[in-house]
C-alpha cells in the first residue's frame, strides 16, 4: 500500500512529463497543463496523505527498496525509498511549490510556443526533486541529483534562440559538473569504506569511517570522513550556489520566470541543503567539515547579500537574495542546527517562490520588462501582486511573526550557540545580513512599487492586474509565507519532529539548547525584540525607504563617491571575470596545448598519419624495386638462389 | 678412358658454344651457337645412353625450335649495335654471379661428393629392349596422362603462338560468318509497291 | 674415369654460362630466350645423368616432358617478341617497362 503510493508520487509527474512532451501536439496547450497539473496535484495530495500518515498518524519510517537494478560485487543498486520526516516535509513542499508555478505557468506561458513543452520540463523537474528527496540510497540520490541539473539546463536554456539563456544554462551546467565530481568522489568514499550505497549501512559504519585515514598524498594523511564530506559538500556547493560555484544561479534567471521560482524556491538550489541534512549522522563525526561548511555559508550569505543592492533586473535581486538565504541555511547545517536549516528551506521555499511569482507577475504587466529602474508606481496598478510581494518581502526580512522571521532569527540564535570553528565569523556574517538583506528587498519593493512612475507611456496604459491563473498561486503561496512559521517553528525547530532523520552529536545540540529557551511561537517573537536582528531590519527598512523613496539621489552620488566599491559589486567580485579568464580560457589553453601537441602532433601527426606517411614512403622506396624490366626480376631471382644455397652450404 | 677423352671434348665444345651464345655480337651467330651446343649435348646425352632424347634433342630443337629462332632473327629487322649495349658494362656483374653459382655447385658436388658415393658410371646395359622401347614403355603406362597433358600443353601452345601473331591487314577480304547468319530479311529485301498502270 | 661429378658439374657451368648471358644480353629478348634454353639444356642434363646412375628412367620421361614444355614456352616466347617488334619497331627490353611500379 505504501510502496504504491510513493511510487504514484514519484511517478504521477514523469507520466504527465512524458505525456506532455512526447504528445504534446496530439493532447494541445489544454491537455498539456491539464495533464501535469493533474500529474503534480497527484502527487500533492498523496504526499500529504504520507505527511499525515507519518507525522500524525505516527506510521513507522519506511526503508524498503522497491527494485533492485543490479548487484555487483557486493554493492547492491537499487532504487528503493526512505520515508521519514524529513523526507515527508520536503514532499510536501517540493509538490505544493511546483503545484503552485504549474498553475501559474499557464498564465505566465501563455503567449509561448514552448508551452507543452515547458510544462513537460517543469512537471520532469519535479518528478526528479522527488526522486531526489525520496531517495534511500546514493545511487538514486546521484540519479536524481543530475537529473534536476540536466532539467535546468534544458529550463535555463528553454529560450534557446537567446544567445545569453544558450550561455547561461551552459554555465550552469558545466558549474555543477564541477560540484558533482566532488559529490561523485564523496559517494565513491562511502562506498569505498563501507561497500554499500544504502544510506542505512553507510550510516551504521559512520564511527568506523570516522576512525580511518588515508594518505593521498606522500606525509599527508587525512581523516576519511572529513574528505568524504567535504566532496559531498562540495557537490552540494554546486547545486546550492554557495560560493565558489554560484555563479550559474544569477545567470539561471536567463530561463522563464515560473522555472526561476521553481529551481530557487523549492527544488534544485535546496537539494543541496537536503543532502546535507540527510547525511547529518556523516557530517556530525567531521568537525573539519562542518567548520568549512559554516564558513562557506556564512561568506555566501553576507557577500552575496552586497550584490543585491547594485543590482537592478528584479528578477536577479531575488536571484541574488536567493543565494544569500541559501548561505543562511548551509550555515545552519554547519552549526549543527540542521532542523533550523531544514526550517529555512521549507519557509523560504514558500516566500521566495510567492517574491519570484510577483516577479514574475510585475514582469508580465511591463512587458518583460525586468529593469527597475523603469518601474515604480506599480502599487496601484497591481494590488494583488503587490500586497503578496510584501508579504514575501517582510517574510524575507524576518518580519516578527512572519516564516521567515522564525526560521531566520532561530537560525542566527543556533549559530551564536554554536561552538565550532567558523562560528563567531557566521554569527557576524548572518547578523550583518539580516540588515543587507532587508536593504535590498525593499529597495526592490520601493523601486518597484512605489515612488515616480518610470516607464514609458505606452506600457503605463497597458498596465493592469494579472489573470487570475497567476494571482492565486500568489495567495495561496502568501497563506504559508505569513503563517506556516507560527504553525511549526515549535515541533519542527524544537520539538522532535525529526527524530531519527536527522543525527545530531549532542555536543553540537544547539538547537536542543535552545529548545528548553522556547515557549510557543507568541513568547519567541516577544523575545526577538530583545535581540539585535529585527532592530537590523527596521535598519535595513528605513535606509531603503531613505536612499530610494525619500532621496533617490543619494545612491547615485554614493556610486560616485565609492566608484571603487561599485565597480567590484558591479563585477560580482571578479567570479565571472575569474572564470571565463582564467578557468575557462585557461583550461581552453591547456586543451589546445593538448589538441596541438597530443592530439595533432603526436597522434594525427606521429600516429596516424605518420604511419600512413611511413608507409607510403616504404612504398615508394620499393616501387623502384618494381622497374618492370624482365632481368631485374631475374637477377633478385638468382642472387635470392645463390643466397639460399650458400646459406644452405654454410649453414650446415 | 676413350669415354673419358669423348666427355672432355664434347665438353669443351659445349661450353665454348654456350660462352659463344652469350658473349656474339650477331642474334644469328649466337642461334649458331646454341644450335652447337645442343649437338654436342646429344652426343653426350648418348654418352649417358640416353639415345632417344639425343635424338630427339636434335630432331625437335635443331630441326624445329632453333630454326624457328633462326627464322625470326632473320625476319625481323633487328638493330644489333643497339642490343649490344652495355654489354662489357654487365661483363663483370654477370661473371661474377655466374662465377659464385659455379664456386657453389662445384662445392657441393666435389667438396661434399654429393653423387660420388655413386662411384663410377655404372656399366652399359645389356637389356634385350632399346631405350626407345623402354622409354615408350614408361611413358604409356605410367605416365599416360601427363604425356596426354604435354600434347594439350604443345595444342595450346599452337593457338597462342597463331593468336598471338595473326593480325588483320587492310585490305584483306574475308568472309564474315557471324554477319551472314544475322542477316535479317528487311535488311536485304525492300518491297515496293508499283502502280501497273504506271501512273506516277 | 668419368664420375656423375663431371656431369653435374658440367650442367653446373653451362646454367652459369646462361644466367650470366641473361645479366650480358639484358637487351636482346632474343638472346635472352637462347639463356633460358640453355639453363634447360643444363637441368636436362642433371636429370639424364642422374638417371643414368641410378638406373632408372623416370629421369628421362621428365626431360621427355622438360622438352615438350620447352617447345611449347619458345614457341609463345618467340610469338610474343614477334608481336613486340609489331608494336614497338624494336625487341629492347628496357621498352617492355608496362609493369613498372
Amino acid at each position: 500500500m505504501m510502496q504504491n503510493v510513493l511510487l504514484a508520487i514519484v511517478l504521477a509527474p514523469l507520466v504527465a512529463a512524458l505525456l506532455a512532451g512526447l504528445a504534446g501536439r496530439l493532447i494541445g496547450r489544454a491537455g498539456a497543463h491539464s495533464v501535469t497539473i493533474l500529474g503534480v496535484a497527484t502527487s500533492f495530495v498523496l504526499s500529504l496523505w504520507v505527511f499525515k500518515a507519518q507525522v500524525w498518524g505516527g506510521a513507522p519510517t519506511f526503508n524498503e527498496p522497491v527494485y533492485t537494478w543490479l548487484v555487483t560485487d557486493g554493492i547492491r543498486m537499487q532504487i528503493g525509498f526512505l520515508i521519514d520526516h524529513l523526507t515527508v516535509l520536503m514532499m510536501v513542499v517540493v509538490t505544493f511549490v511546483s503545484l503552485m508555478v504549474h498553475i501559474y505557468t499557464i498564465g505566465y506561458m501563455h503567449d509561448d510556443d514552448g508551452y507543452q513543452r515547458f510544462f513537460a520540463y517543469i512537471s520532469l523537474f519535479t518528478f526528479a526533486m522527488l526522486t531526489l528527496v525520496m531517495s534511500n540510497n546514493f545511487l538514486q540520490l546521484f540519479f536524481g541529483w543530475e537529473a534536476v541539473g540536466v532539467v535546468s539546463y534544458l529550463l535555463i536554456g528553454f529560450w534557446f534562440k537567446r544567445p545569453t539563456a544558450i550561455f547561461a544554462n551552459l554555465k550552469a551546467f558545466l558549474v555543477n559538473r564541477v560540484g558533482d565530481f566532488g559529490f561523485l568522489l564523496g559517494i565513491a568514499g562511502v562506498v569505498y569504506f563501507t561497500g554499500s550505497l544504502d544510506y542505512q549501512t553507510a550510516f551504521h559504519f559512520a564511527p568506523l569511517i570516522a576512525a580511518s585515514h588515508f594518505t593521498l598524498f606522500e606525509g599527508q594523511t587525512w581523516n576519511a570522513m572529513s574528505v568524504i564530506c567535504i566532496c559531498l559538500f562540495i557537490g552540494a556547493m554546486g547545486k546550492s550556489a554557495q560560493v565558489p560555484l554560484h555563479v550559474w544561479l544569477p545567470d539561471s534567471m536567463e530561463g522563464p520566470t515560473p522555472i526561476s521560482a521553481l529551481i530557487h524556491a523549492a527544488t534544485m538550489v535546496t537539494a543541496g541543503i537536503f543532502m546535507v541534512a540527510r547525511m547529518s549522522p556523516l557530517f556530525e563525526l567531521s568537525p573539519t567539515a562542518l567548520s568549512f561548511v559554516i564558513v562557506i555559508g556564512a561568506t555566501t550569505a553576507l557577500f552575496m547579500g552586497f550584490l543585491g543592492i547594485v543590482n537592478n533586473d528584479i528578477k536577479r535581486v531575488v536571484a541574488y537574495s536567493t543565494l544569500s538565504q541559501l548561505g543562511y541555511m548551509t550555515v545552519a547545517l554547519g552549526a549543527s542546527a540542521y532542523g533550523a536549516g531544514i526550517f529555512h528551506l521549507m519557509t523560504h521555499a514558500f516566500f521566495k517562490a510567492l517574491l519570484f511569482l510577483a516577479a514574475g507577475s510585475v514582469i508580465i504587466a511591463m512587458h518583460h520588462e525586468q529593469d527597475m529602474r523603469r518601474m515604480g508606481g506599480l502599487r496601484k496598478h497591481l494590488p494583488i501582486t503587490y500586497w503578496t510581494s510584501l508579504i514575501g518581502a517582510l517574510a524575507l526580512i524576518g518580519f516578527p511573526g512572519f516564516s521567515g522571521f522564525f526560521s531566520k532569527d532561530a537560525l542566527i540564535e543556533a549559530v551564536a550557540g554554536s561552538h565550532i570553528p567558523g562560528a563567531r565569523y557566521a554569527e557576524f556574517c548572518v547578523t550583518a545580513g539580516v540588515y543587507i538583506t532587508a536593504l535590498y528587498t525593499f529597495r526592490m519593493i520601493f523601486m518597484t512599487f512605489h515612488g515616480e512612475e518610470r516607464m514609458d507611456a505606452h506600457t503605463r496604459e497597458h498596465l493592469h492586474e494579472s489573470p487570475w491563473v497567476v494571482t492565486v498561486p500568489l495567495v495561496l503561496l502568501a497563506i504559508p509565507s505569513v503563517a506556516i512559521g507560527w504553525l511549526t517553528v515549535g515541533p519542527v525547530l524544537f520539538g522532535d519532529f525529526f527524530h531519527g532523520a536527522i543525527i545530531v552529536h549532542p555536543a553540537n545540540d544547539v538547537l536542543h539548547e535552545m529548545a528548553g529557551e522556547f515557549h510557543g511561537p507568541l513568547s519567541f517573537t516577544l523575545r526577538a525584540f530583545t535581540g539585535l536582528p529585527i532592530y537590523l531590519a527596521a535598519a535595513g527598512v528605513a535606509s531603503a525607504w531613505f536612499l530610494y523613496l525619500k532621496r533617490p539621489d543619494i545612491p547615485a552620488t554614493l556610486r560616485l563617491r565609492l566608484a571603487p566599491l561599485y565597480r567590484v559589486l558591479d563585477n560580482k567580485y571578479g567570479f565571472d571575470w575569474v572564470n571565463e579568464n582564467v578557468i575557462a580560457s585557461g583550461s581552453r589553453s591547456l586543451g589546445r596545448l593538448f589538441f596541438r601537441v597530443g592530439d595533432q602532433f603526436l597522434i594525427d601527426g606521429a600516429l596516424v598519419n605518420g604511419s600512413a606517411r611511413t608507409v607510403g614512403w616504404l612504398a615508394a622506396v620499393t616501387r623502384h624495386v618494381q622497374s618492370g624490366y624482365l632481368y631485374h626480376y631475374a637477377f633478385a631471382m638468382i642472387i635470392g638462389l645463390s643466397a639460399l644455397l650458400a646459406y644452405m652450404l654454410l649453414g650446415h | 678412358m676413350f669415354v673419358t677423352l669423348l666427355f672432355y671434348a664434347f665438353a669443351t665444345v659445349l661450353v665454348g658454344a654456350a660462352l659463344g651464345v652469350v658473349l656474339s655480337r650477331n642474334p644469328v651467330h649466337a642461334a649458331l651457337f646454341l644450335v652447337l651446343a645442343f649437338f654436342t649435348s646429344a652426343a653426350l646425352w648418348l654418352l649417358l645412353e640416353a639415345e632417344f632424347l639425343g635424338i630427339v634433342l636434335v630432331l625437335v630443337y635443331v630441326g624445329a625450335v632453333m630454326v624457328l629462332f633462326l627464322f625470326v632473327v632473320m625476319m625481323l629487322d633487328v638493330n644489333v649495335a643497339q642490343l649490344r649495349e652495355g654489354l662489357t658494362r654487365h661483363a663483370p656483374l654477370g661473371a661474377l654471379v655466374a662465377g659464385i653459382m659455379i664456386v657453389e655447385i662445384v662445392y657441393v658436388v666435389w667438396v661434399r661428393e654429393l653423387g660420388g658415393t655413386l662411384g663410377p658410371m655404372p656399366a652399359a646395359s645389356v637389356a634385350s629392349v632399346s631405350n626407345t622401347k623402354a622409354l615408350g614403355a614408361v611413358l604409356y603406362t605410367d605416365y599416360a596422362l601427363p604425356f596426354q597433358l604435354a600434347a594439350v600443353v604443345l595444342l595450346v601452345a599452337i593457338v597462342a603462338a597463331i593468336v598471338l601473331t595473326m593480325r588483320k591487314r587492310p585490305g584483306y577480304r574475308q568472309q564474315d560468318i557471324a554477319a551472314q547468319v544475322a542477316v535479317r530479311r528487311e535488311d536485304r529485301v525492300r518491297i515496293v509497291k508499283v502502280d501497273p498502270a504506271g501512273r506516277p | 674415369m668419368i664420375g656423375l661429378p663431371h656431369f653435374l658439374v658440367l650442367a653446373g657451368v653451362l646454367f652459369s654460362i646462361a644466367v650470366a648471358g641473361i645479366f650480358l644480353n639484358r637487351k636482346n629478348m632474343i638472346v635472352l630466350l637462347m639463356c633460358i634454353e640453355l639453363m634447360l639444356l643444363a637441368v636436362n642434363f642433371n636429370f639424364i645423368a642422374f638417371s643414368r646412375w641410378l638406373g632408372n628412367l623416370d629421369g628421362q620421361v621428365f626431360v621427355f616432358f622438360i622438352l615438350t614444355v620447352a617447345a611449347a614456352e619458345s614457341a609463345i616466347g618467340l610469338a610474343i617478341l614477334v608481336v613486340v617488334f609489331r608494336e614497338r619497331r624494336g625487341i629492347n627490353v628496357d621498352s617492355l617497362d608496362a609493369m613498372r611500379g
